[in-house]
């Protein structure tokens, strides 16, 4: 079984091909796509094409400009770093003379391998690592063979560095700028030659982040930051209860205040357009609102629970079944059974929803400035509820102010294009933290039941895995689903490292009357929350120790073994505590990366958990940047613990009941542990590593609070009041 | 009108007394470097100083400032301590999606300014107003400290 985004999962359907073509004013472009099969098989890797239809990756100027375009988004990641990293390994440039651009929205170009311009699912290192240093590499070859024929020599004579090809024999140098007209008229070569891994200059380097100057002084630009002439500023409020619709408005209030200059409604919102946000702000609040509030008027989170415990009890897809692991259980009277919550979350980025559109009605075109993890969609589906074809619709892309999943919705983006549809000029709309709280595509609610039966030493011989919740595959990219299946629910689960005879794991769809999405660490998170808890419990139930137990049912996988034993004597394990004090361990296995966690916390006597440091390993394989792997890491975890500590979506009368960073709590700097991060050295495919510091973390940390406290939390987040001093 | 000195310029602007700092500083004068995060003074991401305390200007009406001294993360290089923040942080390699580091900046600069030898706890204290979401807190505080032992900040 494959992961929804692994590289593996598509390598057979689509095939990479590189082209080379001469830029306007005579540069060089060399570009990488991926075509379904067929359709590549249909198309000569030379073929001319017009310089307009190829979105180079890399563009060398006659000038020795060089210019990258950045398939994926950045934000926060470190991909703005790391794939130059790539390219210019290969290219051998030097990382100060690139400079880089956004990808327009182009799916067939920059959609590579999917045919999907999106970023995310820890797959942009994992899916660029081949091509973007195949692309670098071809342009180094033709810059090659054009100065080896200047100088009547052979090709294998000469070699490339810091941007100029050099004649060793002959001390002839030439920079790639002369180069590349000549070489922008060869073919694209017939063999890449990659470099040797021991020759690398670049990759495995802690380079330093291309973006960090500008997020310093305040010149970065996110999408909220877009000024267009002209532009109007609105501030929205939609429906308050899931699915329900405006009823009527009474604006005669608003439209009286300063600078509001009109209110323009939505089926299912409300806006007041103003001169700025604050006069919108106060505009909107001074509407009077009647909501439709349709059928889910009442909806409550216990509602949205017990939808998800009735669908464990219906059939499902089953994801893995090795042996024959529910005969096992059912016919053991002492099996260990429970069932584990993972709660709805919201993403809060740090920058709420915003998106600018400027639709012209007379010119039927519209431009939008935004920040988004799927460019082309994006503007495809602004490009819908206008009514225009899409390439009537131009799309700047910024700098990301958090993704973590939730911009890869286009929600905001075809609200902000409905709004301006009606509206004269430019149009920013910027959602306050409340409307971004309450109108969140939420981390759905699953409820997940496991069973195990143990042999006479305590070590589990079979083992039931049960899932149910929302599809966000089948929403977002039903096409991935396999055999029906939406692989992303049993991530890591289907992966499970331990030597277990029977094993089974089974997904019972059920979307429930919430709309979700993807949510960092997506179903590893929420499944290693579940198994990595329940692995403990089995240990505590046999009295072993928690590492020695995972580590016996680990002799076939020496990667996830390696991992936990590192972490485990990095971490003190096994040392005595403090009262109240507890060490607890996780181990994680997805998108291709091993990790271990070990949590140290101390549990006050009103039952408030401090988290006072994390010990992480990891090996994801071969790293091209250290220093944004322990990056990611850090930052995994800190998101896993804000959810662990604090995170619940909950809704009443059908309404989110947080609002702000008051009710929904993010972990602050007097709260965040220490965390110290080791990355194992591995020759190994690399493994994604944006996500996999959140999944995991959970377990760990509920896992240390029951070494604390005696208590087993199944259900996140932590509530004080359940951990109280008895 | 209010009058604002930003960054050291005297600037005149024709808005609503009520008006937060932020706005006027983003939608007015079309200085996009200080952020918008909450709007209740929860996260830090609009800080700036006013007469060189760290302030959320996202509930600070523009009237309760006129005659003060702002700056805004586009002018705080001006001074030592922003100045050593700033390069700490590129150091230390802190930022990732980067959205909350110019009002990161402003509270730690804030904080250098007054002491040059900050504690664990006072870097708690001062800091723990400004939500970061990418968790970069580690390298927040390495930074600080980092920061704090720059010739720059020696007799300033």
């Amino acid at each position: 079984m494959n992961a929804p985004f692994d590289p593996a999962s598509i390598g057979q359907s689509r095939r990479g091909f590189l082209k080379i073509a001469a830029a306007a004013g005579g540069g060089l472009m060399v570009g990488f796509w991926s075509l379904p099969g067929e359709a590549f098989a249909a198309t000569a890797a030379n073929t001319a094409v017009a310089p307009a239809d190829l979105n180079a990756f890399i563009a060398i100027g006659a000038d020795d400009t060089i210019t990258l375009t950045m398939p994926k988004v950045e934000m926060g990641q470190g991909t703005y770093t790391s794939i130059p990293m790539l390219i210019a390994e290969e290219l051998e440039v030097d990382m100060d003379k690139i400079a880089l651009r956004h990808a327009p929205p182009d799916a067939k170009v920059y959609g590579a391998p999917f045919g999907d311009q999106f970023t995310g699912g820890s797959t942009s290192i994992r899916l660029m690592w081949e091509p973007m240093r195949q692309t670098g590499a071809a342009a180094r070859m033709v810059l090659i063979q054009a100065a080896a024929d200047q100088w009547k020599v052979a090709p294998d004579s000469c070699h490339a560095e810091h941007g100029e090809v050099v004649h060793a024999a002959s001390g002839r140098r030439i920079k790639y700028g002369q180069l590349v007209q000549a070489a922008a008229r060869l073919p694209v070569p017939g063999k890449i030659a990659l470099k040797d891994p021991k020759d690398f200059k670049l990759i495995g380097k802690p380079l330093k982040r291309l973006d960090a100057k500008g997020k310093t002084d305040g010149t970065a630009l996110f999408g909220i930051d877009t000024v267009v002439p002209g532009m109007k500023v609105a501030v929205v409020a939609a429906s308050p209860v899931v699915g329900g619709r405006l009823k009527s408005v009474k604006d005669a209030k608003a439209r009286k205040l300063r600078g509001v200059r009109n209110v323009v409604k939505l089926d299912n919102a409300v806006a007041v357009v103003a001169d700025n946000y604050w006069y919108a702000k106060q505009g909107l609040a001074a509407l009077e609102i009647t909501w439709d509030d349709g059928r889910y008027a009442k909806l409550s989170t216990d509602d949205v629970r017990t939808i998800m415990l009735d669908a464990l009890k219906k059939p499902g897809k089953v994801a893995r079944n090795d042996g024959d692991a529910l005969k096992a259980i059912a016919a053991d009277n002492k099996r260990v059974e429970a069932v584990y919550i993972n709660p709805m979350l919201a993403h809060a980025t740090m920058e709420p929803m915003n998106c600018t559109v400027h639709y012209n009605a007379k010119e039927g075109s519209a431009e939008i400035w935004v920040g988004t993890q799927v460019p082309a969609r994006a503007r495809d589906d602004a490009a819908k509820v206008l009514g225009l074809a899409p390439e009537k619709v131009t799309l700047h892309n910024h700098l990301v102010g958090g993704g973590f999943g939730r911009r890869l919705y286009t929600d905001y983006v075809v609200q902000a294009a409905a709004l301006a549809k009606q509206v004269k000029g430019p149009l920013k709309v910027v959602w306050s933290r409340e409307e971004d709280i309450q109108h969140d595509l939420v981390r759905g609610l699953y409820a997940h039941s496991v069973s195990a039966s143990l042999d006479a030493k305590g070590m589990p011989v079979a083992f039931s895995h049960k899932i149910a919740g929302p599809s966000n595959l089948a929403t977002f990219a039903p096409s991935f689903l396999q055999n029906g299946l939406d692989t992303d629910n049993v991530e890591g689960s289907d992966t499970f490292s331990y030597d277990i005879p029977n094993m089974r794991v089974e997904y019972t769809r059920e979307d429930g009357p919430v709309p979700s999405g993807f949510w960092r660490g997506v179903g590893p998170t929420r499944n290693m929350a579940v198994l990595e808890g329940f692995i403990d419990e089995l240990a505590e139930k046999t009295g072993r120790d928690p590492l020695a137990y995972r580590l016996a049912m680990l002799d076939k996988q020496p990667r996830a073994a390696h991992v936990l034993k590192v972490a485990a004597q990095r971490a003190g394990w096994g040392g005595k505590l403090p009262a109240r004090s507890g060490r607890g361990i996780a181990l994680m296995r997805a998108w291709g990366t091993y990790l271990a966690q070990v949590v140290d916390v101390g549990v006050n006597d009103d039952g408030e958990v401090a988290v006072k440091r994390v010990v992480c390993v990891v090996d994801c394989g071969h790293v091209v940047n250290p220093d944004t792997v322990a990056a990611q890491i850090q930052s995994g975890i800190n998101y896993g613990l804000t959810a662990g500590l604090f995170g619940a979506i909950t809704f009443k009368d059908g309404r989110v009941e947080q609002s702000n960073f008051h009710d929904y709590r993010i972990l602050r700097m007097s709260e965040a542990p220490v965390i110290e991060v080791e990355i194992v050295r591995s020759t190994e495919a690399p493994g994604g590593i944006g996500e996999p510091g959140t999944a995991g973390v959970g377990a760990a940390l509920a896992n240390a609070v029951f070494a604390a406290t005696g208590k087993r939390v199944r259900e996140m987040p932590l509530r004080p009041e359940l951990l109280k001093k008895a | 009108m209010v009058k604002l000195e930003i960054n050291g310029k005297s600037r005149e602007f024709d808005v609503a007394g009520d008006m937060p700092l932020l706005w006027v500083l983003r939608d007015e004068a079309h200085m996009m470097g200080t952020k918008f995060g909450c709007g209740m003074a929860l996260c830090g991401a609009c800080t700036v100083h006013v007469d060189g305390e760290a302030t959320r200007s996202c509930v600070l009406p523009v009237s309760a400032v006129a005659g003060k001294t702002i700056t805004t993360i586009e002018g705080v290089s001006a001074t030592p301590a922003g100045k050593a923040a700033q390069q700490a942080w590129i150091a230390a390699e802190v930022v990732q999606c980067g959205y909350c580091q110019s009002g990161q900046i402003m509270s730690a600069a804030a904080l250098l300014a007054k002491n040059k030898q900050p504690s664990d706890a006072d870097i708690d204290d001062a800091m723990s107003g400004n939500i970061c979401r990418c968790g970069t807190y580690t390298r927040i505080r390495e930074a600080i400290k980092d920061a704090a032992k720059s010739p720059l900040l020696k007799g300033a």
